[in-house]
């Protein structure tokens, strides 16, 4: 995967009016990494369109 | 004095119903071995003496009258500090909550545990906003494994595991997401229940992932875990959350044991890793319940990246609001994982949480011809405060995500679990085993944990490293 996370952390934090320290970054963009990381393995995993997500709204 | 303080919760109970000892004497007893130990241990970060005291005295006083009293008359107990207890602000193990203003009445489940005769003592020292597994608290300071002082408690529930580990407490209450009450179980050598996902109340308690939050109970003996999860169940209108289940009882069926119930150990994912005294563990106690069937759950390495995924989105939208303006009063570990988090995009998320509904369905079709599974608990025994890294499969692996590599993916489902304290021979530290059952039979995980203890495979001896 070719993820860039400084180039992702810089265009995604404004969206949340968010901004990270200097001392912040390296963890942020390490655990950023992890995720993207584990998230391959979630999204390589095919389930059809009608797959029910877990949770279920009650009205 | 002291052996009061260190008595089952069953066993206070009965010595108070026996006019043997008065709920004033255990809860005085008690006092004391906590302000004796808990400055080497830190469980507390609380102590309600006044109030335990109160409560004490009303006991007694009920009984004098000749009141019928509940099962659990004049045992004490204490709560993670993301409980809330009236009169106090509910920390979460942060800094910044303890600005919140006092609670204004007890949580569900504190309610429950007092109305079954329990007594409130305290609440307990957790690792910050529960996203942890190593009993660390940059604000509180550690708690610490009752056996070795230098060892970790476990997370995020680490004060409940030193507690009743340390046999200040025979009975707390923790929270577990991903694992926060098996993993101090098994560091601390007691025994945890995490219920079915639902089941118990999480009213007025502090949330970290609304999709995976537990509540439960931690002991050293299966019947106070079984009496105490009895007692809290039922439904509460205050948690939109739990499911509509009326209490099915489990104590009364403790001792009918394990004949005609099929278990089989869990392998593939579950085998691969672990240090070896833990695998012994886990076979010494597939040995003593005659499960030679080991079953592999499908996936179960991406059904732990999707709980990991939905941790990391939950709990950074939950804290967003504080990770703009107080991100500085947040111990780093935390904050750069939660802000991580926050910026996750929601394609995996949703992904994520369709994993969910199909990993469920794998299990489901395994408890079609298996009552109950088996699975290590933590990859290795308590590793040492501060310790950044252990070695999994030859590899260095970072403690704080990896201690709950087996519990995660059976959280994941909201599948019920029985941790259980099994000791290698000659360690100083135990180690633990997951006794897992089908969806809402937590009764099938108590009976096998029962039939262990009995059987003396697992046991919880007091940790007695802060009483040198």
């Amino acid at each position: 995967m070719n993820f860039d996370a400084d180039a992702y952390i810089d265009a995604s934090l404004p969206l949340l009016d968010l901004t990270v320290s200097e001392g912040a970054r390296p963890g942020v963009k390490l655990n950023l990494e992890i995720a993207a990381r584990l998230s391959r393995l979630v999204l390589d995993w095919p389930l059809d369109d009608e797959a029910e997500p877990a949770p279920v709204y009650v009205p | 004095m002291s052996d009061l303080a260190t008595l089952s919760a069953l066993d206070a109970a009965a010595k108070v119903r026996a006019g043997e000892a008065s709920a004033r004497e255990i809860v005085g007893a008690t006092l004391a071995r906590i302000a004796a130990q808990n400055t080497k241990l830190g469980a507390f970060t609380d102590v309600t003496s006044a109030r335990a005291l109160a409560r004490a005295e009303a006991l007694d006083a009920a009984k004098a009258r000749g009141e019928a009293l509940g099962p659990l008359a004049g045992a004490t107990f204490a709560v993670k500090n993301l409980f809330d207890v009236e009169g106090l602000p509910t920390r979460a193990g942060s800094k910044i909550n303890r600005e919140r203003a006092p609670a204004r009445a007890d949580a569900t489940l504190i309610t429950k545990l007092e109305a079954a005769g329990a007594i409130l003592v305290g609440a307990l020292n957790m690792g910050e906003y529960a996203y942890d597994f190593t009993g660390e608290n940059a604000h509180d300071g550690p708690s610490r494994n009752p056996h070795d002082l230098g060892c970790m408690s476990g997370g995020s529930s680490g004060g409940s595991g030193s507690a009743v580990g340390g046999g200040l407490v025979p009975l707390a209450l923790g929270s577990d997401t991903n694992g926060s009450i098996r993993v101090p179980s098994a560091l601390c050598g007691i025994y945890g229940l995490k219920p079915t996902y639902g089941r118990l109340s999480r009213a007025r308690s502090f949330p970290f992932v609304s999709s995976l939050d537990h509540l439960g109970p931690f002991a050293r003996s299966v019947a106070d875990l079984a009496v105490s999860y009895d007692a809290m169940q039922g439904v509460d209108p205050d948690d939109p959350g739990q499911a509509p289940r009326a209490s099915e009882p489990t104590f009364a069926a403790l001792e009918e044991g394990v004949r005609g119930l099929r278990i089989a150990t869990l392998g593939g994912y579950f085998a691969k890793g672990a240090e070896p005294a833990v695998l012994a563990s886990l076979e010494r106690v597939a040995r003593a319940l005659g499960a030679e069937r080991v079953v592999e759950l499908p996936e179960a390495g991406r059904a732990r990246a999707a709980a990991f995924l939905i941790t990391m989105a939950e709990g950074g939208a939950l804290h967003l609001d504080r990770l703009k303006t107080r991100a500085a009063d947040y111990d780093s570990d935390t904050r750069d994982r939660l802000i991580a988090g926050a910026l996750l995009p929601a394609a995996w998320v949703v992904k994520a949480q369709k994993l969910r509904r199909w990993f469920r369905a794998q299990a489901l079709e395994i408890f079609k011809d298996v009552d109950v599974l088996l699975a290590p608990a933590t990859p290795v025994r308590a590793p040492a405060l501060g310790q950044k890294t252990f070695v999994l499969d030859g590899v260095d692996v970072p403690v704080r995500a990896n201690l709950g590599l087996f519990t995660q993916p059976i959280s994941f489902i909201g599948l019920p679990v029985v941790a259980v304290p099994v000791w290698p021979p000659g360690s100083l530290l135990p180690t633990g085993v997951q006794v897992i059952a089908p969806p809402w039979r937590e009764d099938l995980a108590l009976r096998v944990a029962a039939r262990l203890e009995r059987e003396g495979v697992t046991r919880a001896p007091i940790g007695r490293a802060a009483e040198a």
